[in-house]
């Protein structure tokens, strides 16, 4: 017999798997308890992951999303719950991940009140959501949910909050499905591009002699099938690659026009590919400061196509000559018809000039037999994952995450999930956990620094509890590496609260969890350290003790062009007396 | 005013973007009539540090849940285009019309003024009053209460023939604004 919700939890947990979510990231507390009750009831059809801080369950439905490409779902409670749920709210906006949260609310009567656990949820979350509704009607709330599922994932995705007053969980609640659901009025983003602006990119491609096919995340949002799409017409064309931080894996990184990152430690080719190209095509990227370093110097003999799902990223922070407003699938597959049979342009003096800037080898850093270099450990880790491809990486956010960026390789889309706007440490492992529920024989490792893992160290109690055997791989300098670089290069070496003094010995802080903790001190340890960590089966802590004075290079300063970028190499040339 | 770009001085940081001509646009704004749209609104200006002058907000078809958010707002032009951009991005809003690119337009504000006059003083309100074709709305012996409506430069300029005369008290309302001529921004901007 067909199940017939008729409570608001009912009606909200048959909304979810109606909506075919599998798994939900939360964390119980009094105002969600009727829809913790349904889950009790429907535990066949819906698995909960209890995390361990709800901050924990919004990245974990945001690894699960990034990996995946659905909605990822969280639930928590009111109040602290959803206060905590914030920064994970704040970061799915920035990177645009399709999250819907579920938020408890005191009772209706109750709201305004300052009654016990209530915050103004709607309210706090804003100006980091997508979107937010509070469910006062019991009548409206099946529809809010699908709304809310719709809302996530059309157009630009982002996070959707519903808050759901107790009594409206008790309450009688009328239920309709998905199918029922019409999309609203005022909300119904284009998709497809226009066929005009099409033809006009590809005779701007074709007259192109210096081009630059500059990607982001939002191509990996569009689906694989933007991927392949970019690949073919890389490919058609003989346009060099590059990409953002959130990117990577879009074009895959042993592809022939692959330039690696761009960006403040982006590699020497693909910055300089930026700034001196004649053509730029920007694709499901924003143009973010980290991308451009000084605005009124970026690519200034560029023209500049830039495709995009969200009008409100053209010329934002760049003006371009030809925005094509469109999904990155979409707008790709339409370049590559309206190409055609064209032959690729002569391209060979541009790419000798990139091959000049690749043989400047940026990535390049000082060796050493006896202090293990963060980038080593990255090597010999990515030459242990050779051939594998069934590897999915996290990061929590500060050197390791640019190293990991630099040193990875990523071959595939949905395989990196990182914080790129928000720049959240902590993010790392419940990222990790959430990727492994949705990807549960894969090997997920978290490249994480000492400092970043301990903003969520209590999720190791989460993968211990659901036998999710994710790697964490910290490159342990004892420093806030990024913060201590910058006061290097930039505070005049005034190293201001950038050391912990004081930290746990991972190896035992792993064990006590109920995982493995393992730790290598000397290049000679490494390699057998990370046998070690690929052949457990639990939750693993890798402790590499790494250069504790080692810089992220190339670098542009912020507030530079990318002509002005720094290698390992002219470090000194940061005046080190500016403040 | 202008600001030099890149790194000025000793900060290794930069500047900012230099300045351009600053605009003043009136917007239409079409928005499901739902709770939070307004704060959504003025929280995207206030969250991106733009400045709304005037704002007006009235369900305008209750049938359709619509209403229009008529609001005053300055920037430099790429300013304005990216509040007209975000705007269009939030959930709630239909539509968005640039009333002042659109082509001509009336707008008109409403002003409560409150004089407490005895004597000559009374009378010149009075005259005042008629110059400006403010109606009375409330009298007593010692007090008038004018409605003015038009242009903020007519209404500006009522208030300060009045200030002298007893003004005690003024409440204003935004600006309400329409295209002149058969031009129509009700429609959904979908289809």
């Amino acid at each position: 017999m067909a199940h017939t919700p008729k409570t608001g939890a009912q009606v909200v947990v048959q909304a979810l798997i109606d909506q075919g979510v599998e798994v939900v990231f939360g964390y119980p507390g009094g105002a969600v308890l009727p829809i913790y009750d349904e889950l009790f009831h429907r535990k066949d059809k819906i698995r909960h992951v209890l995390v361990r801080q709800e901050g924990g369950a919004l990245h974990a439905a945001e690894g699960y999303a990034r990996s995946s490409g659905k909605v990822g779902v969280a639930l928590v409670t009111s109040g602290p719950g959803a206060t905590n749920a914030v920064t994970g709210l704040a970061d799915a906006m920035m990177d645009s991940i399709p999250l819907v949260c579920l938020t408890g609310q005191v009772p209706s009567f109750l709201i305004g009140t300052d009654a016990f656990q209530e915050a103004d949820t709607t309210g706090i979350t804003r100006a980091c959501t997508k979107h937010g509704a509070l469910a006062r009607d019991p009548g409206r709330l099946a529809e809010t949910i699908h709304e809310a599922f719709y809302l996530a994932k059309a157009g630009r995705p982002g996070p959707v909050v519903v808050d759901i007053p107790k009594d409206v969980q008790f309450a009688h609640a009328p239920y309709m499905g998905p199918k029922d659901y019409t999309p609203r009025r005022s909300y119904r983003p284009r998709t497809e591009p226009d066929p005009a602006a099409i033809e006009q990119a590809v005779a701007m491609m074709a007259e192109a002699r210096r081009p630059v096919l500059y990607t982001g995340g939002g191509i990996i949002n569009a689906g694989p099938g933007a991927s392949a799409a970019l690949c073919a017409l890389a490919g058609k064309t003989g346009f060099p690659v590059t990409s953002t931080l959130m990117g990577l894996g879009a074009y895959p990184a042993s592809g022939r026009a692959w330039l690696g990152m761009l960006g403040m430690h982006g590699t020497y080719e693909a910055n300089k590919a930026m700034y001196g190209c004649d053509l730029m095509i920007a694709v499901g990227a924003r143009f973010d400061d980290r991308v451009t370093g000084r605005v009124d110097a970026f690519s200034p003999g560029s023209r500049k196509i830039h495709i995009d799902i969200d009008p409100s990223s053209i010329n934002k922070n760049v003006h371009v000559d030809l925005p094509i407003v469109a999904d990155a699938g979409s707008a790709l597959e339409a370049l590559v018809a309206a190409w055609g049979g064209r032959a690729a342009p002569n391209l060979a003096p541009w790419w000798a000039e990139i091959e000049a800037w690749r043989a400047k080898d940026c990535l390049a850093y000082r060796p050493s037999d006896t202090i293990i270099k963060p980038q080593y450990a990255l090597e010999r880790l990515r030459e242990a994952l050779k051939g594998r491809d069934d590897v999915f990486i996290t990061t929590e956010v500060g050197q390791h995450q640019m190293w990991a960026a630099q040193f990875l390789p990523f071959e595939q889309p949905n395989r990196w999930m990182t914080s790129g706007g928000l720049g959240t440490m902590g993010y790392g492992l419940p990222a990790a956990i959430g990727t492994q529920m949705a990807h549960p024989g894969a090997l997920v490792i978290d490249v994480a620094g000492e400092a970043s893992i301990l903003m969520n160290i209590q999720e190791m109690s989460t993968a211990v509890q659901y036998r999710l055997p994710v790697k964490i791989f910290i490159l342990n300098n004892q420093w806030m590496g990024m913060v201590r670089q910058w006061q290097e290069l930039l505070h005049g070496e005034r190293y201001s609260e950038s050391y912990t003094e004081s930290l746990p010995d991972f190896v035992k802080l792993a064990e006590a969890y109920g995982g493995v903790g393992l730790r290598a001190e000397t290049p000679a340890e490494l390699d057998g350290v990370i046998t070690e960590m690929l052949k457990t089966d639990r939750v693993t802590i890798v402790d590499v003790c790494v250069d504790q004075k080692e810089n992220c290079f190339p670098m542009i300063p912020s507030g530079k062009a990318h002509n002005e970028m720094i290698l390992a190499a002219d470090a000194a040339m940061f005046d080190k007396g500016l403040v | 005013m202008a600001t030099s770009g890149g790194n000025g001085g000793k900060s290794v940081y930069g500047t900012g973007p230099g300045g351009q001509p600053l605009a003043t646009h009136t917007l239409a704004v079409l928005v499901d009539n739902e709770p939070g749209v307004l704060a959504r609104v003025t929280g995207l200006f206030s969250g991106r540090g733009y400045n709304i002058d005037s704002l007006a907000v009235a369900e305008t078809d209750a049938g359709q849940h619509l209403s229009r958010i008529t609001l005053v707002c300055t920037g430099t032009p790429a300013v304005i285009e990216q509040i007209k951009a975000q705007l269009e991005r939030l959930v709630p809003v239909r539509r968005v019309a640039d009333l002042t690119m659109e082509g001509p337009f009336v707008e008109r504000e409403l002003a409560l003024v409150k004089i407490a006059a005895t004597g000559e003083h009374r009378i010149e309100a009075l005259r005042v009053a008629d110059i400006f074709r403010a109606r009375v709305v409330d009298s007593t012996l010692a007090s008038f209460v004018f409605e003015v409506t038009g242009s903020a430069d007519k209404v500006m300029a009522f208030l300060d023939l009045m200030r002298p005369l007893g003004m005690v008290e003024i409440s204003r309302t935004g600006r309400a604004a329409l295209a002149r001529g058969t031009v129509c921004f009700c429609e959904d901007r979908t289809t």
